[in-house]
C-alpha cells in the first residue's frame, strides 16, 4: 500500500450523516474533557487531521470531518459528577449483593435514596464483607461503608444487626432502605427493626414525598402511610440513578462493632437433589426436545451436570417427558441462571417460557433455528456425541479436581 | 388418618411446640379461609409432635374460618380474645412465656391487615429467643439444640444449628398442609381467654385502600444522539451477540460449554 494520504469519501458521507450507525464509532477522538479539578483539559496535538495533500488542517467549524484517528468503540460518555462535600444528613442503603454484585433491585433501592437524599444529603451503602462490584459510583453511592471481619461472613443476621446498629450510632441516618427480598434483606430489615424497636415501613413501592405506599396483607391492598425511618422496599420501587456518577468515597466506623454472641450457628449450604427443586425457581435447567434420540443419554448428562430437567413441548407430547417439566407458554415460566437446551429449535412459546433466563447454551443440528438466535453459546452437532463428550468431560473436570486438592 | 410422617427423633411428650394461626383472605374472592402458611406452621408442628401441637390464634373467636385449623385432627383451638385492630404481640409474648414452650412456629407473613411480617420478628425480640426464618425441616432435636434446615431462594437449602427455645417461621418450602375435613372442624373446642387489650397505633396514620395495579416498567432508552437512539429501536430485541461454534469436534463442544456452566457457577 503507498503511504499517498487520500480522501475516504464514504468515512465523511457517514460523519455527516448522523443516523448512520457508524457515525458514533467513526467520530474523531475526544479532544476536551473536564479534568478532576474542573479544569479543561485539551489535546492540542490532536486537534485536527491530515488533508489529502499531506498538510494538516484544522476545521474550526465544528463539523471536522473524516481522517482523523478512528475508534472502534462507541464514544465513552462521561457522566456529570455528583458530589456531595458536607452531607447535611445520610440515606443508608444496605443492598443485599447477591454473588457480591449489586442485584436490580439495589440498583432501585439506591435509585429511590437518591431521590430522598436531594441536593444536600449522601447516601450511604453499608456493605458486609467482601464483593466484586466495580460499579459503585454509576449505581449512585456516594459514601461507600464496608464492614470487614469473619464475624459477618456466611449467615450471621444477628451479627449484622449490630453492625447496622454501630452505624445508626454513629451516621444517625434520616432513612434507612432495605431491599424487602427474601435473599437477605427482608429478614435483615425486619431484626434491625425488631432491634431498634422502630415500627418499619414493608413493601413499599412507592414513595412520595412524606408518604410510602405498600402492599398489604396478601396484596389486595394498599397501604398508604407517613414515610418510616426503615424502608423496606420492593423491587422496581424507584428507577436506578442513570445521568450522574457519584464518587463513593470509603467510609469508617470509629468504633468496634460489639460482637454478640451467635444464638444460630451456620453449618452452610446442604446439598439438594436437583429435580426436586421446582422448576420456575432452580437456577441450572438442562432441557431436551425433539432433537434428543437418547432420553437415557440425556437422563445421564442432567445428573452429571446437577441439573433440574426440563423438556418442549414437542419431548412432552411424544412421552420422554412428564407433563410438568414442559417449559414455555402452556409450561413453567422459568427463570434460570443457565438454560441449556438440547434438540430445541426455539419456538416462540418455548423462547416465551426462558425470557428471564441469563444465560442461554444451545446444542443444535441445524444452524439456522431460533434458539441459536437467542442463545448465548451454541454448539452445532449432533447432541448424542456433544453429551457423550459432555459426561466424559465432566468426569475428567472432577477427576482434575479431586487430583488438585489431594 | 394421615401417615406419621415423622422420621425424626423427637420425645413427642418433652417436645412442647406452639403454631401461631391467623384468619387469612382468599387471593381473589378476598373471603376468609385458613392462612396458608399458618396452615403449613400447622401441618409442620402436627408431623414433629402430632396431638401434642398447641395451636394459638389472637383474634375473634366467632370467626368461621378458624375452624378450618380443627379439621386439620385438632382437638382444641387456644384463643386470645381480641377485637379487630388490637396489637397481638404483648399478649402473646405473655402467653408465650408463661406456657413453657421450646419451639414457636409462625407463618412469615398475615394475609390480612397490614401484613408486614414483624410479629415474628417483634415477639422473638420481646422473649429474646433467636429466630429462624423459612424453617424448612427439622432435621434432629437432642440435648436442647436443633439442627434444621432453611429455604433460600432457588429451591436451596442451608442447615442452621440452634439453640431451644426458639421461634421459626415457614414459608412456602415447609410441607403442604393437609386437607381440612368439615366433621372434625365443627366437633373441635375453641378455648377461650381474656387478655389485655393493647391498641395498634397504624391505621389511625395509615388507610388501607384496594391494591392500585403497579405500573409497567417502561425501557427507555438514554441515547444522547439520534444514532443512539435509532439503533436502539431497530435493534432486534434479542440474539446476536452469541457465539456459535460450528465445525468443531464434539469433544471441543463439549469443553466450550463446561467451561461456560463452570465460570456462571452452577456446576460444582
Amino acid at each position: 500500500m503507498s503511504d499517498v494520504i487520500r480522501r475516504d469519501p464514504r468515512a465523511e458521507w457517514i460523519a455527516r450523516n448522523r443516523l448512520h450507525p457508524l457515525h458514533a464509532a467513526m467520530q474523531p477522538a475526544q479532544t476536551s474533557w473536564m479534568g478532576p479539578n474542573g479544569l479543561m483539559r485539551k489535546v492540542v496535538h490532536g486537534i485536527g487531521f491530515i488533508g489529502p495533500n499531506g498538510i494538516k488542517r484544522i476545521d474550526r467549524s465544528g463539523a471536522q470531518q473524516g481522517g482523523a484517528v478512528k475508534r472502534s468503540a462507541a464514544a465513552q460518555v462521561q457522566l456529570p459528577l455528583h458530589q456531595v462535600a458536607q452531607p447535611a444528613f445520610y440515606i443508608a442503603v444496605v443492598p443485599d449483593m447477591v454473588g457480591g454484585r449489586l442485584s436490580s433491585h439495589d440498583r432501585d433501592l439506591l435509585g429511590l435514596a437518591h431521590s430522598l437524599a436531594g441536593k444536600g444529603g449522601a447516601v450511604l451503602a453499608v456493605i458486609f464483607g467482601e464483593h466484586k462490584e466495580t460499579a459503585f459510583e454509576t449505581a449512585g453511592v456516594d459514601r461507600l461503608l464496608v464492614l470487614e471481619g469473619n464475624e459477618f461472613s456466611g449467615y450471621s443476621p444477628e451479627q449484622r444487626v449490630q453492625g447496622l446498629r454501630a452505624v445508626d450510632n454513629q451516621f444517625g441516618p434520616k432513612h434507612w432502605l432495605l431491599p424487602d427480598s427474601r435473599s437477605g434483606g427482608g429478614e435483615l430489615g425486619r431484626r434491625f427493626a425488631a432491634s431498634l424497636g422502630e415500627r418499619p415501613a414493608t413493601r413499599i413501592w412507592q414513595v412520595t414525598d412524606d408518604q410510602c405506599i405498600g402492599r398489604a396483607g396478601a396484596g389486595r391492598e394498599d397501604l398508604a402511610r407517613p414515610a418510616a425511618r426503615l424502608i423496606l422496599a420492593a423491587a422496581e420501587c424507584a428507577e436506578p440513578v442513570s445521568e450522574t456518577r457519584h464518587e463513593a468515597l470509603p467510609v469508617e466506623l470509629s468504633t468496634a462493632v460489639a460482637r454478640s454472641l451467635p444464638r444460630i450457628e451456620d453449618l452452610g449450604a446442604v446439598a439438594v437433589d436437583p429435580a426436586v427443586i421446582p422448576m420456575a425457581e432452580a437456577e441450572f435447567i438442562f432441557s431436551g426436545g425433539n432433537g434428543v434420540k437418547d432420553w437415557d443419554l440425556f437422563h445421564r448428562t442432567a445428573a452429571a451436570l446437577g441439573a433440574t430437567e426440563g423438556a418442549s413441548r414437542v419431548a412432552v407430547d411424544d412421552g420422554y417427558m412428564a407433563r410438568d417439566r414442559q417449559v414455555g407458554a402452556s409450561g413453567t415460566w422459568v427463570t434460570a441462571r443457565v438454560y441449556v437446551a438440547v434438540g430445541i429449535s426455539g419456538a416462540i412459546q418455548h423462547l416465551q417460557g426462558i425470557g428471564a433466563c441469563d444465560k442461554v447454551v444451545a446444542i443444535n443440528l441445524d444452524p439456522g433455528c431460533d434458539m441459536i438466535k437467542r442463545a448465548d453459546l451454541s454448539v452445532i452437532g449432533e447432541s448424542a456425541e456433544i453429551l457423550t463428550a459432555l459426561i466424559a468431560a465432566v468426569e475428567a473436570y472432577r477427576n482434575g479436581a479431586k487430583r488438585n486438592a489431594a | 388418618m394421615p401417615p406419621e410422617s415423622t422420621s425424626v427423633s423427637v420425645d413427642k411428650n418433652a417436645l412442647h411446640v406452639i403454631s401461631l394461626v391467623s384468619i387469612g383472605a382468599h387471593p381473589t374472592s378476598g373471603r376468609p379461609r385458613r392462612a396458608e402458611q399458618d396452615a403449613r406452621a400447622v401441618e409442620l408442628g402436627l408431623q414433629l409432635v402430632g396431638d401434642n401441637l398447641h395451636v394459638l390464634h389472637a383474634g375473634n373467636a366467632d370467626e368461621p374460618a378458624l375452624r378450618a385449623y380443627l379439621g386439620m385432627g385438632l382437638e382444641e383451638l387456644h384463643v386470645l380474645e381480641q377485637p379487630a385492630g388490637a396489637d397481638a404481640v404483648p399478649a402473646l409474648t405473655d402467653y408465650v412465656r408463661e406456657s413453657g414452650v421450646q419451639m414457636v412456629l409462625t407463618g412469615s407473613q398475615a394475609e390480612t391487615g397490614e401484613g408486614s411480617g414483624m410479629l415474628p420478628f417483634l415477639l422473638a425480640e420481646a422473649l429474646g429467643w433467636p429466630l429462624v426464618t423459612g424453617l424448612a425441616e427439622v432435621e434432629s432435636l437432642s440435648n436442647g439444640v436443633a439442627l434444621v434446615l432453611q429455604a433460600l431462594p432457588r429451591g436451596q437449602r442451608r442447615r442452621l444449628k440452634v439453640r431451644l427455645p426458639f421461634l421459626a417461621t415457614v414459608d412456602n418450602a415447609a410441607p403442604k398442609p393437609r386437607q381440612s375435613a368439615y366433621g372434625p372442624a365443627q366437633r373441635g373446642m375453641l378455648a377461650v381467654e381474656d387478655v389485655e387489650i393493647a391498641v395498634d397505633e397504624l391505621l389511625t396514620a395509615a388507610s388501607l385502600q384496594p391494591a392500585r395495579p403497579r405500573p409497567k416498567r417502561l425501557k427507555v432508552i438514554k441515547g444522547k444522539s439520534g444514532a443512539d437512539r435509532m439503533k436502539a429501536a431497530t435493534a432486534k430485541a434479542s440474539g446476536g451477540g452469541g457465539q456459535v461454534l460450528k465445525g468443531l469436534s464434539p469433544e471441543a463442544g463439549a469443553e466450550a460449554i463446561l467451561k461456560l456452566l463452570v465460570e456462571e457457577g452452577v456446576f460444582k
